[in-house]
């Protein structure tokens, strides 16, 4: 064997090995590493008992509320199978809107989701106003392509 | 496999050819670059409509996502560079390596300050630790580490074969990178590109209004990395090589 020829093994050994121990690693983490939990997740109880955790989901068209005269605001967070009410006194971001995702930092109390930050999560859809596309709303795992459009046309 | 490639290798490794080609090269490369990024930017901030949702704040794209492929392409070319320096013992992939890696480091900086300006007015927030932000952090913890393990031994070469594993070993970012939004819940947006290109179902999220302006910014963006690696390149391989003869010609030293 050539020193070309082992050098070569070497660095083919080395990558086997770190692509091995990264692609394990990964698939461990995979159910983890989640930057916010859907309303299905929530229901299964992934949710931790106590403290803040972060759910994500569209805006149910139809559902927000706000307080006349207060920042409140009320609306019902969903990914199309689960859906979670909740509750936040702020700022909302200027994305925040009706089939819109957000994801939003608080606690459950009482079934309902006492939010202390909302983050908007839009779609990857770039387009001018008057067109319609299915990248407008993020997708949020488990829910169907095409955001709350299809979800409130669902039968 | 090593007879003909290692040929072809060894012609153009050859530090006095490669200082010769490589200054038309990164000439023509210049041109491009300039050409691409004034028709790009025009193109973006003026002709390109406003977004649907986020008006002209969406403009940042232009920067954002080219600066962001070249982190990437920028981090598959260090190892690259480093497989062939390290298998054919190729002095020119290290010092291609030694010049593109902060060129990287630049790009994948451009990408985070881009994308939390960005961010703020969107999303609400200028940072986020989920797994697209901090994939692509730590992708940049990696250039600075490649960086500076090359200059961290006494010895030069011994620099240039450290720095060569480690970009070889932190490729392995790259893909994690790419596929974040897919693997994990995040609160970054996915892909503007979809399906596979090699089976005819590659396509994007961005109307063709918006999109060619950003394409023209990748190629110009590409050209600028080739102008600059090789204008780089060629000042690395001058000053490793100044005892030789056609360095010191090249540089008029008696």
């Amino acid at each position: 064997m050539t020193p070309r020829r082992q050098r070569m093994f070497m660095l083919a050994a080395m990558i086997v090995a770190v692509g091995a121990s990264v692609f394990f690693a990964l698939r461990a983490l995979h159910g983890e590493l989640l930057y916010y939990l859907t309303p299905t997740q929530v229901a299964e109880g992934r949710a931790p008992t106590s403290g803040d955790f972060r759910l994500g989901g569209l805006v149910l068209p139809g559902s927000v509320r706000r307080h006349p005269g207060s920042m409140t605001v009320r609306f019902v967070l969903t990914d199309g199978h689960h859906s979670i009410p909740v509750v936040f006194t702020g700022v909302l971001p200027d994305l925040f809107r009706p089939g819109q995702g957000v994801v939003a930092r608080g606690d459950l109390v009482k079934g309902t989701f006492v939010a202390n930050e909302i983050l908007a999560k839009h779609g990857p859809g770039y387009h001018p106003p008057g067109i319609h596309s299915r990248y407008n709303a993020p997708h949020i795992p488990g829910s169907l392509p095409g955001g709350t459009t299809a979800l409130v046309t669902r039968p | 496999m090593s007879g003909r490639w290692s040929r072809w290798i060894h012609r153009w490794a050859s530090p006095p050819y490669f200082y010769r080609v490589s200054r038309p090269w990164g000439r023509a490369f210049a041109v491009v670059s300039f050409v691409a990024i004034a028709i790009g930017l025009y193109g973006g901030l003026w002709l390109a409509p406003p977004d649907f949702q986020q008006g002209n704040g969406f403009r940042i794209i232009y920067m954002h996502v080219p600066s962001a492929w070249m982190s990437l392409f920028i981090f598959v070319f260090l190892a690259v560079c480093g497989l062939i320096g390290l298998i054919w013992r190729i002095k020119l992939a290290h010092a291609m390596a030694s010049a593109a890696a902060p060129i990287g480091a630049a790009f994948t900086a451009i990408t985070l300050v881009t994308g939390s300006l960005w961010a703020k007015p969107m999303w609400g927030t200028f940072w986020v630790w989920d797994a697209r932000l901090t994939s692509e952090l730590i992708l940049f913890f990696l250039y600075l580490g490649v960086i500076a393990l090359s200059r961290s031994f006494e010895n030069p070469q011994t620099g240039d074969r450290a720095a060569a594993i480690l970009a070889i070993v932190g490729a392995v970012d790259v893909p994690i990178i790419h596929y974040s939004v897919d693997w994990w819940q995040t609160l970054h947006q996915g892909s503007i590109f979809r399906g596979n290109p090699f089976d005819g179902h590659l396509h994007t999220t961005v109307a063709p209004s918006m999109l060619w302006p950003l394409l023209v910014m990748w190629l110009g963006f590409m050209c600028y990395f080739g102008a600059l690696v090789l204008w780089r390149a060629r000042s690395e391989i001058l000053l490793r090589q100044l005892d030789t003869d056609w360095a010191r010609e090249a540089v008029g030293a008696p």
